[in-house]
């Protein structure tokens, strides 16, 4: 559990500072942006105290946000992904997270892409209506949200493949 | 009473999301509304130190094209300074040189951070209120402008870049005194728009747009752009103009901070306090 615990903490930090200072950068083909900071929300231990976690998924949106001038954005697409984790978990795993027994490391290939992909389009819709706050171009907001969750996704699933521990 | 503390624990972590959410609502509201964005804002200490130190490193990928840049200015600035000589006008100069040496006070810094593919973007520098940098100062570099302060730190200062759906800056048509505002539909980071010339105004494809006299924080006639393509607007008294910028606003590094000394005199005199 301890070493769950500062696995957390510098996961926190190290993603916050990779977000700021390497993948606001990225700008493919100009304006595509991944955002793999969320991996922090998506990998966050399932059984822990619930409002420690959303005030945790706020206090790293707001960071990110510090860090690219955007206001509350990130905060406030963070903050919702968190809150509706527990549904989308059971949808995506099932019986195993009715258990709670549930590691990610442990989960099926499938499961673990679509409970990735629903929470990252959401997370990106929420980002990209908020930015451009101009209900006029929701077809860019939806351009924007298609493809930046793409790249985030394959970023995420890299990351949480090379990054996972194998001695369980 | 003990229901209502009841619903409350019952659902906290519901009454949690919403207040966290509402907070962050709200900044992002005030970030949308031009004067407020205060809170947020990656001109502190902490960011700006992260950003500097970042910074240090990755100037060294870019040496080459900003010696480049800097050798193609004082190609220019040399050959302004040999053409002069002969000039009527060198006199003038420098008969009055307390005047043209004191309007005017220039500073370098470097970029530290550089976003343009958002809708509202910032750029963050190096230099801040110890160096006697301050809100509304014009940002430019050799090629053109790039925006103007909105907010400083003790050490860091935040431009609110053209490249922003916020900024409105004054301009005009080069080959006439035309005005208009510029402003950014956040499509592309290389135009923007110019909009509010007259339907009399001289506009030709592949002229010219400088900074405009009106406003107090631009000098007039700092480059901007040519004008790529204009339409006539439905209303049919005014051109909306497609401006290509100079700069490369993707590659930015070195930059001069502005300082209109008189921006005060002239405000005051503009706005008297009478409220």
């Amino acid at each position: 559990m301890n070493s769950l615990t500062t696995n957390s903490i510098i996961r926190f930090f190290v993603l916050i500072l990779a977000q700021a200072l390497i993948f606001n950068n990225i700008n493919f083909l100009g304006w595509i942006n991944p955002y793999p900071y969320v991996l922090f929300v998506l990998l966050f231990p399932v059984n822990s105290n619930r409002s420690l976690f959303i005030f945790l998924s706020f206090m790293l949106g707001l960071f990110v946000d510090i860090f690219s001038n955007s206001g509350g954005v990130h905060a406030a697409a963070c903050v919702t992904i968190a809150f509706m984790r527990p549904p989308v978990l059971k949808f995506a795993f099932g019986m195993l997270y009715e258990h709670q027994s549930i590691k990610f490391k442990n989960t099926e290939f499938g499961n673990r892409i679509i409970y990735f992909l629903i929470l990252i389009l959401s997370h990106h819709l929420i980002l990209f209506l908020l930015e451009i706050f101009n209900i006029s171009s929701i077809l860019l907001v939806l351009k924007k949200t298609l493809f930046s969750s793409v790249f985030t996704l394959i970023l995420c699933i890299l990351f949480s493949v090379l990054f996972s521990n194998r001695k369980s | 009473m003990q229901q209502i503390i009841n619903f409350i624990i019952r659902n906290k972590t519901f009454l949690l999301f919403l207040l966290l959410f509402g907070i962050s609502l709200a900044l992002t509201i005030q970030s949308h509304s031009y004067h407020k964005s205060k809170f947020i804002n990656s001109a502190n200490f902490l960011t700006g130190g992260i950003y500097e130190s970042a910074s240090n490193v990755s100037d060294y990928f870019d040496l080459k094209t900003q010696n480049q840049i800097l050798v193609e200015e004082n190609n220019k600035l040399r050959s302004l300074l040999l053409n002069q000589a002969d000039s009527s006008l060198s006199n003038v100069a420098n008969i009055d040189s307390s005047f043209y040496g004191g309007r005017f006070k220039i500073q370098t810094a470097k970029v530290i951070n550089n976003n343009y593919d958002l809708s509202k973007n910032y750029i963050t520098l190096n230099k801040g209120e110890k160096h006697g940098v301050k809100e509304d100062l014009a940002v430019i570099t050799s090629k053109g402008i790039v925006g103007i302060i909105d907010n400083t730190s003790n050490g860091y200062a935040r431009v609110l870049s053209i490249l922003n759906t916020k900024s409105r800056i004054n301009a005009q048509l080069n080959a006439s005194n035309h005005i208009g505002s510029l402003i950014w539909n956040g499509a592309s980071s290389d135009m923007v728009q110019l909009i509010d010339i007259s339907k009399f105004a001289p506009v030709k494809e592949g002229d010219t747009i400088v900074t405009g006299g009106q406003s107090s924080i631009f000098p007039q006639g700092i480059p901007i752009g040519t004008i790529e393509s204009f339409v006539l607007d439905i209303s049919g008294d005014t051109y909306t103009v497609e401006v290509k910028l100079f700069n490369d606003m993707t590659n930015l590094s070195h930059v001069y901070i502005v300082e209109n000394t008189d921006a005060n005199e002239i405000q005051q005199l503009e706005n008297p306090t009478d409220e």
